[in-house]
């Protein structure tokens, strides 16, 4: 356990000294522009576009952080020869794999806190105060970090056996696929036969990233049910657990000669 | 001065000398375009479309239609545009991409429904904007009483859909008390101008936004201004109708004990009366939105706000 854990830190490090964390400057300017302006050119939506501006750069930065990190994990490491290295001590492939998802995990969980910190802070320079609705929020924040897990996981996945480039692409995909997950499963309870088939499985197999998307309800000082938050959670952690499971599998029989 | 140096120096230089040369370029670039700039165009008009491509970030989407629909309708009524094709499409987008986005409903209908130059006159389009917003929220009373605002204001007036749509809003938990006050003086008919003013209260009191406050206290001053004139000028008629003529100034009247001193508008500035019995006002430029005391063939600008 303690390979995983140091090899998880070692990952964060890296990605701390490929400056990762740089997003976050273009973040604050982001959203203290966003706060500053947009009271002087629209009408009534100051908190809701810090709310959306900010949960949306958020979740847009991360999934790019999450694609362009989590597909160079593996190969990075092959082409700097390092990963042989690693591979020579008493550290098992699996445990390689499972670290440098925690790596990640915990990178994107550090940059999605200082962000949320910065939405926080631009809401209050707009509200001037906070409301016990602003707690929901904090639900959108937790959903994104579920999503960012899954493209973590999924990115890791297409890493153990592909090139960076086809990568980025398949990861990307899925995303987009993803967010239309309820669009496909309608599309799958329209169909019949052969087409319901393969239509559902698509359906069932893809992320579902739109029921992790809640930032318009927040915005709206809508609650969220607990039953969401209890299945969505649930949903994240099965659905990236198969994606590593898939990861180690492939990385377990891949010749690295 | 050592190699790297003098790279360096040139370096700088000639990037403050390209910076500055391409925003100049720019400037006459933007001047050389006057002519050749593209009609405003809505890029995607299929809110169903524009949702899918959101990749469910519709809420930011739906703030950045909200903002640019009023930035549309600031730029074209500040010059007095008779033309806001794009208005009503930019808000159909908006309410699609976020049905819960009460602000462009009530102030997008507000918008759509006047005639030009105030609105795009469009009040059939406004009332399609508020019956989608009222099915996609049918708990909020603002919108039933946004919707009975545009049927009262439609020329010629529903006061059967205005009391309608205000009984409605008497329904929905939590509703203003004057709704059921509207209801009622919709379904009579009763004092117009009071009516009137009661809306406008209404509209100051629902929105913090200034600019909305400012347009209410504008209709406000100009309700003011309409029913001083109606008041002086049937005290006119009256003398005419006791004395067989009209009135030379002001004093006459006070001289009758018919008015207590010179009548003033909402900025203490005199009213005029006229030699054939009308009243004017002094700075018909301060009150916009007024019918009465407009000197004949007098063109109001764009509306001032106070």
């Amino acid at each position: 356990m303690s390979r995983v854990v140091y090899i998880a830190a070692n990952t964060f490090r890296e990605a701390v000294r490929d400056r990762v964390l740089y997003n976050l400057i273009a973040f604050a300017v982001l959203l203290s522009g966003a706060a500053i302006l947009v009271g002087q050119i629209s009408i009534d939506i100051e908190r809701l576009v810090v709310v959306n501006l900010g949960l949306t750069a958020v979740s847009l930065f991360g999934v790019v952080i999450a694609i362009f990190i989590g597909i160079g994990l593996v190969s990075k490491e092959m082409e700097k020869r390092t990963l042989y290295t690693v591979l020579s001590r008493p550290v098992r492939r699996w445990e390689f794999i499972v670290g440098k998802f925690f790596g990640l995990a915990g990178t994107l969980l550090v940059n999605t806190f200082f962000m949320a910190v910065g939405v926080f802070a631009a809401l209050l320079y707009v509200s001037h105060k906070f409301q016990s609705s602003d707690a929901w929020i904090l639900v959108a924040l937790f959903f994104i970090v579920l999503q960012l897990l899954i493209l973590c996981s999924l990115a890791l996945l297409f890493s153990s056996f592909s090139s960076p480039l086809l990568s980025a692409v398949f990861a990307f995909s899925l995303f987009v696929i993803g967010s239309f997950a309820e669009d496909l499963r309608l599309f799958a309870r329209m169909t019949r036969g052969l087409t319901h088939g393969l239509a559902a499985t698509a359906a069932y197999l893809v992320p579902n990233f739109s029921a992790l998307n809640v930032i318009g309800q927040v915005a709206h000082e809508q609650p969220i049910s607990w039953h969401l938050i209890a299945c969505n959670t649930a949903y994240a952690l099965a659905y990236s657990t198969m994606a590593i499971c898939g990861a180690v599998l492939i990385f377990e029989r891949r010749n690295l000669k | 001065m050592s190699g790297s140096r003098k790279v360096t120096a040139a370096a700088s230089v000639l990037l403050l000398l390209s910076l500055a040369g391409s925003v100049l370029l720019l400037r006459r670039l933007d001047q050389a375009r006057t002519t050749a700039t593209p009609e405003e165009v809505l890029y995607l008009n299929s809110p169903k479309w524009v949702k899918r491509l959101s990749l469910g970030y519709d809420g930011l989407l739906a703030d950045i239609y909200w903002t640019r629909a009023v930035q549309y309708f600031g730029g074209r009524h500040v010059v007095g545009a008779k033309d806001y094709r794009l208005l009503y499409p930019l808000l159909e987008i908006t309410t699609a991409l976020d049905p819960k986005l009460i602000v462009a409903y009530q102030f997008g209908a507000n918008f759509v429904a006047p005639n030009p130059p105030e609105g795009a006159g469009m009040p059939d389009k406004a009332v399609a904007l508020v019956e989608y917003g009222i099915r996609n929220n049918p708990d909020n009373w603002k919108l039933y009483y946004e919707l009975g605002f545009i049927y009262y204001y439609m020329k010629p007036t529903d006061y059967g859909k205005a009391a309608e749509a205000f009984e409605r809003g008497t329904k929905v938990p939590n509703a203003h008390p004057f709704l059921r006050v509207l209801a009622a003086q919709m379904a009579q008919h009763a004092g117009e101008i009071e009516t009137s003013r009661m809306l406008w209260q209404a509209a100051y009191a629902t929105t913090q936004e200034e600019l909305l406050r400012k347009n209410a206290v504008a209709h406000l001053r100009a309700l003011k201004v309409d029913e001083d004139i109606t008041g002086l000028e049937t005290m006119v008629a009256r003398y005419r109708e006791q004395t067989g003529v009209l009135p030379s100034n002001f004093n006459v009247l006070i001289g009758e004990g018919m008015l207590l001193g010179v009548p003033v508008d909402p900025d203490g500035k005199p009213y005029k009366l006229m030699p054939d019995g009308r009243i004017e006002l002094r700075s018909p430029e301060d009150f916009s939105f007024v019918v009465k005391g407009l000197p004949p063939g007098y063109v109001p600008g764009p509306p001032k706000f106070h």
